[in-house]
């Protein structure tokens, strides 16, 4: 078991945004979690990343307990890889000065093999002949294509993945999804939240559906986009199809 | 992103021309209007005040060219003072206030003493007059002739201006702290980097970029301000006009050391508008893109 989540609680004020979700993640294995705006997905992946502190509840990531006080959530935060909607490249730095930032000042990597790695990351993802140029020349899914092979510099044991296309416009989609689709092919255990429904049966090998701060049904993409047992997955899907998204 | 370059093979070469010699004509005469009106109105000034029958009286009291070539020496040392006192004082300045700046906008109940540190520094200078503090500091500390501490009143007067001027500066940096997205902490953060890092890495480079214009108007007005030492007998260029002045009952050596830093500050706050109107376009010419 790669990542496992046990009763995981977490509120903002008032709001109780999760309330005790279970979720468990095997090495290798891809999970999407759908279900409507406001469920509390990107808050889901915020906190296994230790960005943000739960309530109560209890995180493993490889066996090992990481949502304890006193553990160095930065050194957490090396092993698991976060991508967010807006892509946040730092845009005062070329696209090798920010893939290489986390490995170089966080990990301790030697700057000529994190060049490397990056550079050779950017050629495999075709990005090779952006290397040096700043953010703001490379189109949104340029952008978001990079900020994913920044994950990916420092080796990331967990890819989490929040949105990652909803940013961009219709015929940008297409290429960051399927750089996603390469990094499950080679195995990368990942968690992504999306909207993209077409592209949740094409890659996850498991599907959650999440509704207001809890798990209502899990299983396999065909069983839970074709034939949700729970009524609150089917409403849910009947509005997405309504929405033209699936 | 830029505009199509005039060679532009799209556009007929006849209609770029004619444009273009439209503009330079509309320069030309805007060139000449501006040039003929100012003319005009020095020609009104000069006539309405050297026509004015007390002229020659104020001539005498603060254009006497000769007296100010008499005392050109001393007030030009004295203003290598000011100049060394200038950029001493902008570099400590710099330094302690983006200090202070990051120490205020640290997260998280660990750095709350840190916080609260700056924030009662930024409001203790920022509240007291200079030459409340200069008085104090500057005449009070070496008066009690501490063993180990500087006597000197240009130390403490530096100190005085150093500390004020810090308080504001620091919240100079703060906005522009502030005007960084939080996103960028947050992704900083996701990349395993410490607060620290994240502050230094990514997010004070967007900062200090993005205040720099307010920073080169804090230089303008620091040019002047270092004179305020003249209080404490600091031998800068106003004290010595001072003197003179206290001799000879004559103001034009004031006049002269207030040419003397015009002469600085003009420029500086030219290149300054310089700056903000290139820093401006390129803000602009990012957000088109
Ligand atoms: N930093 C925050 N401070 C306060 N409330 C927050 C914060 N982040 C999220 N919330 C609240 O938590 C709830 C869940 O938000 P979250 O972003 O996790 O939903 P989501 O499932 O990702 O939605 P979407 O599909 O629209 O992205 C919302 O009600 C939101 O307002
Ligand atoms: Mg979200």
């Amino acid at each position: 078991m790669k990542l496992s989540m046990r009763g995981i609680q977490k509120s903002f004020g008032a709001n109780h945004v999760l309330k005790g979700i279970d979720l468990d993640v095997d090495d290798h294995e891809v999970v999407c979690l759908i279900g409507p705006s406001g469920c509390g997905k990107s808050t889901l992946l915020r906190t296994v990343n230790l960005l943000e502190k739960i309530d109560a509840g209890t995180i493993y990531l490889d066996g090992e307990l990481v949502s304890e006080r006193g553990v160095d959530a930065n050194a957490i935060r090396q092993r698991i890889g976060i991508v967010f909607q807006s892509y946040n490249l730092f845009p005062h730095m070329s696209v090798l000065k920010n893939l290489t930032l986390g490995p170089i000042k966080a990990m301790g990597m030697d700057r000529t093999i994190a060049e490397a790695t990056a550079t050779e990351l950017l050629e495999r993802f075709g990005l090779g002949d952006k290397v040096h140029e700043y953010p703001d020349r490379l189109s949104g899914g340029q952008q978001q294509r990079a900020a994913i092979v920044r994950s990916l510099v420092g080796d990331p044991e967990v890819l989490l993945l929040d949105e990652i296309t909803s940013a961009l416009d219709p015929e940008l989609v297409g290429e960051v999804l399927s750089v996603i689709r390469e990094l499950a092919g080679r195995g990368l255990t990942m968690v992504l939240a999306t909207h993209e429904m077409g592209f949740a049966r094409d890659v996850a090998n498991r599907v959650v559906f999440m509704d207001a701060g809890h798990v209502v049904e899990t299983g396999p993409p065909s069983q839970v986009l074709s034939e949700p047992h729970e009524v609150r997955t089917q409403q849910f899907l009947a509005r997405v199809i309504e929405g033209g998204r699936l | 992103m830029q505009s199509a370059p005039p060679e532009s093979p799209l556009t007929p070469p006849s209609l770029t021309g004619g444009l273009r010699s439209h503009l330079d004509e509309e320069g030309a005469r805007g060139a000449l209007i501006a040039f003929v009106s100012t003319i005009a109105l020095f020609i009104l000034a000069l006539v309405v005040i050297g026509g004015s029958e007390n002229w020659p009286t104020v001539r005498r009291s603060f254009f006497d060219f000769e007296l100010m070539w008499e005392s050109r020496g001393p007030i030009w040392e004295g203003f290598t003072t000011n100049i060394w006192m200038f950029l001493v004082g902008q570099v400590a300045i710099m330094a302690l206030a983006l200090l202070i700046a990051v120490m205020r906008s640290l997260k998280g109940p660990a750095f709350f003493p840190v916080r609260l540190l700056a924030i009662v520094f930024i409001d203790f200078f920022r509240g007291i007059p200079i030459i409340l503090g200069l008085l104090l500091f500057g005449f009070g500390i070496p008066a009690l002739r501490l063993p180990g501490l500087p006597n000197s009143a240009v130390f403490w007067g530096l100190v005085v201006v150093v500390l004020s001027y810090s308080a504001y500066t620091a919240e100079v940096y703060r906005s522009g702290i502030d005007a960084v997205p939080d996103s960028q902490r947050l992704s900083a953060s996701a990349l395993g980097l410490t607060q620290w890092q994240g502050l230094r890495y990514a997010v004070l480079p967007q900062a200090i970029r993005n205040v720099i214009p307010a920073l080169l108007n804090g230089f303008v007005s620091l040019q002047k301000d270092v004179a305020l030492l003249s209080v404490l007998g600091v031998r800068e260029a106003v004290r010595e006009a001072q003197i003179i002045t206290g001799r000879t009952f004559n103001y034009s050596p004031y006049v002269f050391a207030a040419a003397l830093f015009l002469a600085i500050s003009i420029p500086s706050a030219r290149f300054a508008d310089w700056y903000t109107a290139k820093d401006r376009a390129r803000r602009s010419q990012g957000a088109g893109q």
